[in-house]
C-alpha cells in the first residue's frame, strides 16, 4: 500500500486540467482509500490560498475536506466536519475529511496546543464558507436569479419558489472552483463569505459518533504500524547501556549468525541493525556486542536524590517574574506566614505503542509513514537532517497511539528516514517498550516553593511562587539538531534551548503576589534519556500542583471552606479578561461544587478511624481561554497506603462546544492521565541509567482504580450578553492541570497530611501516615 | 509450521521460536493484534485461544499450532460485530484505539466465563490490559453493556 500525492490525485481526477473536465469517481476513490498507485513526487506544498486545496466535491453531492491537522483520538476529524459541513451547508454524513499528510493537505501545523478548534478551526469555516458563496452564485447564474432568491440545504440548492433545484455536485462535481483566497498566512485564510452565526449552524453541539470507531473496533484500521511496502526492511536500535557513553567498536562477529541480516549501521553514538525481518532485528539488536566506554562523570543525580540536586544547583537561566504589589513587605507584615515546597518528579509520555515509523525512499523519493502529530514539522526536519530539498519529502500521517506533544514517534520518523537513505530500501524502524519508557522525552520536573501570608482576618494578603524546572535544553518539535538520532550521532545546537518555568494560572485577586522561575540543567545536556519535551500542557501540571495544593494549605490555615476561599479570592479582584475568565473561574467553581453536593466546611474533616479514610480536594485552572473546576473524592487505605480516587466532578469550559460527546470522552481520559500522574507516574533513574524501563518499572493507572464515577459539566457561559457567538475555544490539556492538586487536597482532607511530593505511591502515603 | 487463524489455515515458514505476534502481523498481514511491549505486559498483542486471553508477543509460534487463534478480526460473525464491538461504537470508548484490540478481547473472555461481572469484577478482570488514553471509565461501561446486550 501506498498513498498517492494529491497532485496525482488531481492528474488521475482530472482536476489538474482547468475548469471543465469531469472527474473520474474511481480516482477519488483510489486517493481517499490510499491507492494502489504511488506518487512519483516530488511534492511540493499545498497552496493554502487555492480553495480546490482545501475541499473537493464530487458529483455525487459528497464533498471531501483536506485540513493539515492531524487527530491523536479526540475526534477532531468528526469535528472538523460538523462545522465546515454547517458552512458549506452539506449534509454531515455526505462528507468526509482527510488530515496531515502533507502533500495533500495544507501545513496547518499538524495537532499542538489544543488548538484545533480555537485556531485552525477558523481557516476551515471560512474556505467552507467561500466555497458555499461561489456555489451559490454558479446556481443563481445558472438560474439567472439572484443570490438572494436561493436556499440551500444539505448541498441542494433551490429556487424560492421551490420551481428549480440543483445540486453542489452537479453545479461542481469534478471540477476545480479556481479560486483564489487570501490571507497573510494559513491561519488567516479566507474567502469573502462571512461566516455563519452560531445560531444557524445545524451540526455545531450535536454528537455524531465518532468517524474514526468503527474502523478501530471491527479491524479494518490500517495504523502507521501496519504500512508495509515491496522490499521492506526492519530496523531496530542499539541504545548506549550507560547514559553519556561511548561507542569504542561493534563486534559484527557476535550477530554473524543471525539470518537474514542486512546491515549494521553506526554513525557516533547512534547504532542500528536492519534485517529482513522482524523477529531477525529483534534478535540482532540484542545480541549485537558493542564495546562502550563510560562517561567520564554522572550524566544526572539518581532520581531520589533530584529535588535537592535540583535546589542547589545554580540556574541556567531566570525567568521574568510577573510582580504585582511589594510580597516581601506584605510578607514581613503578616499575623501568618507559610512556606511549603512541592515537588513533581520528570514523567515520560510513555506512549501505548512503542515509536515506530516506515520510511520509503523509492523513485529518488522519501515518504515517512508516521503518527507523528506533527507531520509538516517532520516533513521540514528530516529534509534539513538529511541534507536533501524538502520538495523530495513528504510524511503521511496514519493513525497511531496516543501522542501528547513531543513524543518518540519523532525521534523515529528520523530514524527510519536516515536508515531508509542509507541503504536505499524502504526501512520500519520500530522501538521497543525499554527504549519509549526510557528515552522518549520526559515532561520537565519542577520543584517549587511556595510563601504566603494571611492577615489577621485570614485574607490572602501575599503569595509567592518560585519555581525551579529542570527543563534546560528542553527538545523542540522535529528539530534536525536535537532528535534523539543527531544527538547520538555528535551534533550539537549552537545554542542549547534555555527551558523554562511556567506559572500558575488563575484569576485569583491578591494584593501582593510575585511569580518567578528559574531553570536547572542536568549535568548532561545531550544524549540523554532526560530529555525535556512538551507533555500535554506542557508544565500545567507542575505548576498547578504547587499553587492549587498550597491555596488549599492557606484555606486550611484561614480555617475556611476550600472552595468558597477559592470563589472569595476570585471575587476579589473585579477585573476580567477580553475572554471574560474570570466570571467563567467562579461559574465552573460553583457548577463543580452544586454537582458534588459539597458541604462548606474547612479541611480535615474530622479524622475517623477505620482503615478507609475518605476525603474530598478542589483544584481549578485556566490554559489559554478554557477553565477547569476539578473536585475528586478519594479513599485512603492507612493500611495498605493506597489511594483511589472514587469520584470525578469536572466543570470545564471551552466556549461553543462543537461535540459534546467526543469533548466528554477526552476530558475524562484527560482527567485519569492527570490521576495516573498524581498517583503512579515518575521516570526513575540511578546515577548512571534510567531505571523506568517497562510496564513493571513504570506503573500507569490501570482499570483497578477506575472512579466509580465521573461527572463531566460542560458549564460554557458566556456571560457577556453582547456576544452571541460564543468562540470556541480549545479544549483537552486544561483538565490535567488541576488534578494533580485536586488529589493531594483530598489526600490531606482524608487524612489531616499533607504530601508535597509526587507521585503519591503507597510508600510514600504509609511514610506519610507515620510521620 | 501451520496456523489456524480466525477459521482459515494458514501456512509459514518461519524460525519456530518467532514470537506469534510477528507471524500474525508481519505474515498474516493482520492488524488487530499490535506490538505495545513485547514482554506479557500490556495487552496489546491479546488473541484468544482456547477460550483465553493470551499474549501473542511471548508465546512462540511454534506452540500455537493446531490451535484456534482468534484475532479481533475474527471477532464479528457473518459480517455482525460481536456484541463487545457493538457496546465499544455504542459507548465510543477508544480514543486513539491502539490498545482497544487487547480492551475488547480480555472483555470478550471475561464475559463468556462471567456472563453478568459487577464492577469490582470488571476491574479485576481487565487490569492487567493497559490503556494509555486512560479510557477505562468508558470500557467499564462498555463491558456492562455488552453485558447487557447478551442477555
Ligand atoms: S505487546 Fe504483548 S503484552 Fe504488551
Ligand atoms: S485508547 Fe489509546 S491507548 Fe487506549
Amino acid at each position: 500500500m501506498s498513498a498517492p500525492s494529491r497532485r496525482a490525485f488531481l492528474k488521475t481526477s482530472g482536476l489538474m486540467v482547468a475548469s471543465v473536465a469531469a472527474v473520474s469517481v474511481t480516482g477519488v476513490e483510489a486517493f481517499l482509500q490510499r491507492g494502489a498507485t504511488p506518487a512519483a513526487g516530488p511534492y511540493p506544498d499545498v497552496d493554502h490560498l487555492q480553495l480546490d486545496s482545501w475541499i473537493v466535491i464530487r458529483p455525487d453531492n459528497t464533498a471531501t475536506f483536506f485540513v493539515g491537522k492531524t487527530d491523536l483520538g479526540q475526534g477532531t476529524g468528526t469535528a472538523f466536519r460538523q462545522i465546515m459541513a454547517d458552512e458549506l451547508d452539506i449534509a454531515f454524513d455526505k462528507t468526509t475529511c482527510v488530515m496531515g499528510s502533507t502533500d495533500v493537505t495544507v501545513d496547518q501545523g499538524g495537532s499542538g496546543g489544543s488548538d484545533a478548534l480555537q485556531t485552525d478551526g477558523y481557516p476551515m469555516r471560512r474556505v467552507a464558507a467561500e466555497a458555499r458563496r461561489v456555489l451559490l452564485d454558479m446556481a443563481a447564474a445558472q438560474f439567472g436569479v439572484p443570490v438572494t432568491a436561493l436556499t440551500v440545504s444539505d448541498g441542494i440548492v433551490t429556487t424560492s419558489d421551490g420551481a428549480r433545484r440543483v445540486t453542489y455536485g452537479e453545479l461542481i462535481g469534478g471540477k476545480k472552483f479556481n479560486v483564489t483566497l487570501t490571507g497573510r498566512n494559513i491561519d488567516s485564510t479566507t474567502g469573502r463569505a462571512p461566516l455563519k452565526s452560531v445560531q444557524a449552524m445545524k451540526n455545531v453541539g450535536k454528537s455524531p459518533q465518532r468517524d474514526d470507531i468503527p474502523a478501530k473496533v471491527n479491524g479494518t484500521q490500517r495504523w502507521a504500524v501496519d504500512m508495509k511496502v515491496p522490499g521492506m526492511l526492519h530496523a531496530r536500535n542499539v541504545r548506549p547501556p550507560l547514559v553519556g557513553a561511548t561507542l569504542k567498536s561493534i563486534d559484527d562477529t557476535s550477530v554473524k549468525d543471525v539470518p537474514g541480516l542486512v546491515k549494521i549501521v553506526s554513525r557516533g553514538n547512534y547504532v542500528a541493525v536492519v534485517c529482513e525481518r522482524e523477529e531477525q532485528a529483534i534478535r540482532a539488536a540484542r545480541q549485537l556486542r558493542c564495546e562502550w566506554t563510560p562517561p567520564a562523570s554522572r550524566p544526572f543525580p539518581a532520581s531520589d536524590d533530584l529535588f535537592t540536586y535540583m535546589r542547589s544547583t545554580s540556574p541556567s537561566s531566570v525567568g521574568e517574574p510577573v510582580v504585582e504589589g511589594d510580597v516581601s513587605a506584605a510578607l514581613a507584615g503578616a499575623a501568618t506566614v507559610l512556606e511549603a515546597r512541592y515537588d513533581v518528579p520528570f514523567q515520560g509520555h510513555t506512549s501505548f505503542g512503542p515509536a515506530h515509523a516506515l520510511a520509503d525512499p523509492s523513485n529518488g523519493q522519501l515518504t515517512i509513514y508516521s503518527n507523528d502529530m506533527k507531520s509538516y514539522g517532520m516533513r521540514t526536519g528530516v529534509a534539513q537532517f538529511l541534507g536533501i530539498p524538502k520538495e523530495k519529502v513528504r510524511v503521511v500521517w496514519m493513525q497511531g497511539p496516543q501522542a501528547y506533544g513531543r513524543t518518540a514517534a519523532e525521534d523515529a520518523g528520523f530514524e527510519a528516514a536516515f536508515l531508509a537513505h542509507e541503504l536505499g530500501r524502504p526501512v520500519r524502524m520500530q522501538w521497543t517498550r525499554q527504549e519509549e519508557s526510557g528515552w522518549d522525552t520526559k515532561g520537565p520536573a519542577y520543584a517549587v516553593t511556595m510563601r504566603g501570608a494571611l492577615d489577621g482576618r485570614g485574607q490572602v494578603i501575599a503569595l509567592d511562587f518560585d519555581a525551579r524546572a529542570a527543563d534546560f535544553n528542553h527538545v523542540g518539535y522535529n528539530e534536525a539538531d536535537t532528535v534523539l538520532i543527531a544527538q547520538l550521532m555528535g551534533q550539537r545546537k549552537a545554542q542549547p534551548a534555555r527551558g523554562r518555568a511556567s506559572y500558575p494560572s488563575d484569576k485569583y485577586g491578591i494584593p501582593n503576589r510575585r511569580m518567578a522561575g528559574s531553570v536547572v540543567p542536568m549535568p548532561l545536556a545531550w544524549e540523554t534519556p532526560v530529555r525535556m519535551g512538551n507533555l500535554r500542557d506542557p508544565d500545567g501540571p507542575q505548576a498547578t500542583f504547587a499553587s492549587e495544593s498550597f491555596i488549599d494549605e492557606l484555606a486550611v490555615a484561614a480555617k475556611a471552606d476550600p472552595v468558597a476561599f477559592r470563589l472569595a479570592l476570585i471575587e476579589r479582584s473585579t477585573a476580567d479578561d477580553s475572554g471574560f475568565k474570570r466570571a467563567r473561574s467562579i461559574a465552573c467553581l460553583k457548577a463543580a461544587a452544586e454537582k458534588f453536593g459539597w458541604d462548606p466546611r474547612p479541611a480535615p474533616k474530622a479524622r475517623g478511624t477505620g482503615e478507609i479514610a475518605v476525603g474530598r480536594g478542589v483544584a481549578y485552572a485556566f490554559r489559554s481561554q478554557t477553565v477547569a473546576a476539578e473536585i475528586v473524592e478519594v479513599e485512603v487505605n492507612r493500611r495498605t497506603g493506597r489511594i483511589w480516587v472514587k469520584r470525578i466532578v469536572c466543570a470545564h469550559d471551552c466556549g461553543l462546544v462543537i461535540n459534546p460527546e467526543a469533548l466528554t470522552r477526552t476530558l475524562e481520559g484527560g482527567l485519569l492521565h492527570s490521576v495516573s500522574r498524581a498517583l503512579y507516574e515518575e521516570a526513575r533513574f540511578d546515577g548512571t541509567k534510567m531505571l523506568s524501563v517497562d510496564w513493571v518499572s513504570s506503573p500507569t493507572l490501570t482499570h483497578a482504580d477506575v472512579p466509580e464515577r465521573i461527572d463531566i459539566i460542560q458549564v460554557n457561559g458566556d456571560p457577556n450578553p453582547a456576544r452571541p457567538d460564543l468562540p470556541h475555544y480549545g479544549a483537552g490539556e486544561t483538565v490535567c492541570k488541576p488534578m494533580l492538586a485536586a488529589v493531594a487536597n483530598a489526600v490531606f482532607d482524608a487524612t489531616g497530611v499533607r504530601m508535597r511530593r509526587l507521585p503519591l505511591t503507597t510508600t510514600r502515603v504509609l511514610e506519610s501516615l507515620r510521620a | 509450521m501451520t496456523l489456524l487463524v480466525n477459521g482459515q489455515r494458514h501456512t509459514v515458514d518461519v524460525e519456530p521460536t518467532t514470537p506469534l505476534l510477528y507471524v500474525l502481523r508481519n505474515d498474516l498481514d493482520l492488524s488487530g493484534p499490535r506490538f505495545g511491549c513485547g514482554l506479557g505486559q500490556c495487552g496489546a498483542c491479546t488473541v484468544i485461544i482456547r477460550g483465553e486471553a493470551v499474549r501473542s508477543c511471548v508465546r512462540p509460534v511454534s506452540q500455537s499450532q493446531n490451535v484456534e487463534i482468534t484475532t479481533l478480526e475474527g471477532l464479528a460473525t457473518n459480517g455482525q460485530l460481536h456484541a463487545v464491538q457493538q457496546a465499544w461504537i455504542d459507548e465510543q470508548v477508544p480514543a486513539c484505539g491502539f490498545c482497544q484490540n487487547g480492551q475488547m478481547l480480555t472483555a470478550k473472555v471475561l464475559l463468556d466465563k462471567n456472563p453478568n461481572p459487577t464492577d469490582a469484577q470488571i476491574r479485576e478482570g481487565m487490569k492487567g490490559t493497559l490503556c494509555r488514553c486512560f479510557s477505562y471509565y468508558r470500557i467499564n461501561a462498555a463491558v456492562k453493556r455488552a453485558a447487557q446486550r447478551r442477555a
